[in-house]
């Protein structure tokens, strides 16, 4: 049995009449240690799947299981990095992961929890800013301290949500880079939930692409066979980086695309000059 | 303009507004209302009371800001108990939509009423006057604190809330650290608002019940005809009313988080 396993998951909302599905039976299974990147639409109910894994929310059919027991509401199993970083305002960067660490390893000494949570600072580079409060960082620097945070619980499995997607392309690139060698280093097992593709072939070992809503379901998996480290540069005209990207673009613009998107494919439109 | 014309009109603009009342308050002690002492008179026989302001010549004749004093104290008072009931309760109120349904309705209809109508009811609880002027002015200035603490609860962000619970937060941790911190800008709007409603409370109260302090100074000095004090009554209640005002807002700004 995989270490997390979803099956036939579905999700709505909204009250019976006006009920809208979310998503459609979802089944996925992922290996312990294995990075795993979710791709999909906006508004396919990307949020929604890592909420439910979370322990957020429960889905209404199907069922999760993490490491063989069913996931019942949230735990410190499972660290979230969300779309808006989730920070709370009032405390320093310090403070936020301190949070955390108080809570999850209650019964260490003082001094042990103030080393854990300075060693989780320093690990995203942020020491120079431990007693910072969130309005005062970039958000790049507060996704850091999302990241630090989840993983100073040190949990099983790391859950992503779009971390990335509000960022410039610059702080994006540092911040992937960072996240993949956190992962070599910890090999947790991470659920990267993005819309963009090539983040998901740089980070991940398998792509499985999220088709557009309303229902939306999980499409065929996309194994990334690129040795790592992966460099972002020679990536860009590596063949096989272009075929998965193929791949993974051509589900979610053909069979996983929106509906009344697949009607208009027979007008292509005229090729573009590709930019560097 | 430039920096120092600003500055100037800081300062010149509001004089102007000033000057208007003034001029509207002269022109009537002159004209239509023969009973209404002019600014200058006013002046003159308030002047001991403003120059020596905390003198004490005896019970009935002290100075404006001895009398404003005990306003003071018991504003204080009555303040801090509707600041302690007032604010578990918007808590609960906030935290709980069957609470909220169940109270929310009686405290409509308790809000509006007035000062004047509750203080005789304080007095047929309390028997006493000092009790029942705090009475009624906890339960008058509360509803601000109530109303705003319970609105402030409601509009936490659900991240905030889903950080507690991925976090697996112990309920008393959830309170201090997430709900009371994410909830204080807006106790303290109510706690401003609260104070003034307090404020404004002391002066009934203490006509009604003839307390020493302010209020009853204006009531005892209207009975004697000496309607110089009554203006200089209205002035310092004013002044002190902005004075704790500006006091509040600065509290309250201090803790806007980003």
């Amino acid at each position: 049995m995989a270490f997390l396993e979803l099956s036939g998951v579905s999700k709505g909302f909204g009250t019976a009449g006006a009920r809208s599905e979310v998503l459609r039976d979802i089944t996925l299974s992922i290996d312990k240690g294995e990075f795993v990147a979710i791709v999909g639409y906006s508004g396919a109910g990307k949020t929604t799947l890592i909420s439910m894994i979370a322990g957020l929310i429960e889905p209404d059919a199907g069922t999760i299981t993490l490491d063989g027991r069913p996931v019942a509401g949230p735990g410190p199993d499972r660290g979230v990095v969300f779309q808006n970083y989730s920070l709370l305002p009032w405390l320093t960067v310090y403070e936020n992961v301190y949070l955390a660490v108080d809570q999850v390893f209650a019964d260490w000494t003082k001094e042990r929890k103030r080393l854990h949570t300075e060693r989780s600072v320093a690990m995203v580079n942020l020491g120079a800013a431990r007693d910072k409060r969130p309005g005062q960082l970039s958000g790049g620097m507060r996704q850091r301290v999302a990241v630090a945070r989840a993983l100073a619980m040190d949990p099983q499995v790391l859950l992503l949500d779009e971390p990335l997607s509000a960022l410039d392309a610059l702080t994006r690139a540092t911040l992937q880079d960072e996240i993949e060698r956190i992962w070599e280093r910890d090999q947790k097992t991470v659920v990267l939930i993005t819309n963009d593709v090539d983040e998901g072939i740089l980070l991940a070992d398998r792509i499985v692409p999220l088709s557009a809503g309303p229902g939306a379901t999980l499409g065929p998996a996309v194994a990334v066979d690129l040795p790592r480290p992966r460099d972002r540069k020679a990536l860009n005209h590596d063949p096989r980086f272009k075929r998965l990207r193929g791949q993974v673009i051509a589900y979610l613009l053909g069979p996983g695309g929106r509906p009344k998107l697949r009607g208009v494919e027979k007008t292509p439109l005229p090729a573009l000059p590709v930019s560097a | 303009m430039k920096p120092l014309g600003r500055k100037l009109g800081l300062v010149l603009l509001p004089l102007v507004g000033a000057s208007c009342v003034l001029f509207a308050w002269m022109v009537s002690s002159r004209t239509w209302s023969k009973n209404l002492p002019s600014p200058g008179k006013t002046w003159e026989v308030s002047k001991p009371y403003v120059v020596e302001p905390l003198a004490k010549r005896g019970e009935l004749d002290q100075g404006i800001l001895r009398f404003a004093w005990y306003s003071l104290v018991l504003v204080a008072k009555g303040y801090s108990i509707a600041l302690l009931v007032g604010t578990p309760l918007g808590f609960v109120l906030g935290l709980s939509p069957l609470f909220t349904r169940c109270f929310d309705p009686i405290i409509q209809v308790l809000r509006p009423v007035s000062p004047l109508a509750w203080l005789p009811l304080g007095l047929v609880l309390f028997e006493n006057s000092k009790p029942a002027a705090l009475f009624t002015i906890a339960l008058c200035a509360m509803w601000p604190t109530v109303l705003n603490t319970a609105m402030g609860v409601r509009a936490i962000p659900q991240d905030y809330l889903n950080v507690a619970r991925v976090l697996n937060l112990s309920g008393r941790k959830r309170l201090f650290k997430i709900l009371i911190p994410a909830t204080l800008p807006y106790m303290f709007t109510g706690f401003r608002l609260s104070l003034g409603i307090a404020w404004l409370v002391i002066v009934a109260v203490e006509m009604l019940t003839g307390t020493p302090g302010i209020g009853g100074f204006l009531w005892q000095e209207y009975n004697s005809l000496i309607y110089e004090h009554i203006i200089l009554c209205i002035l310092t209640i004013g002044v002190i009313g902005f004075a704790l005002d500006l006091l509040m807002g600065a509290v309250e700004r201090r803790f806007k988080v980003a």
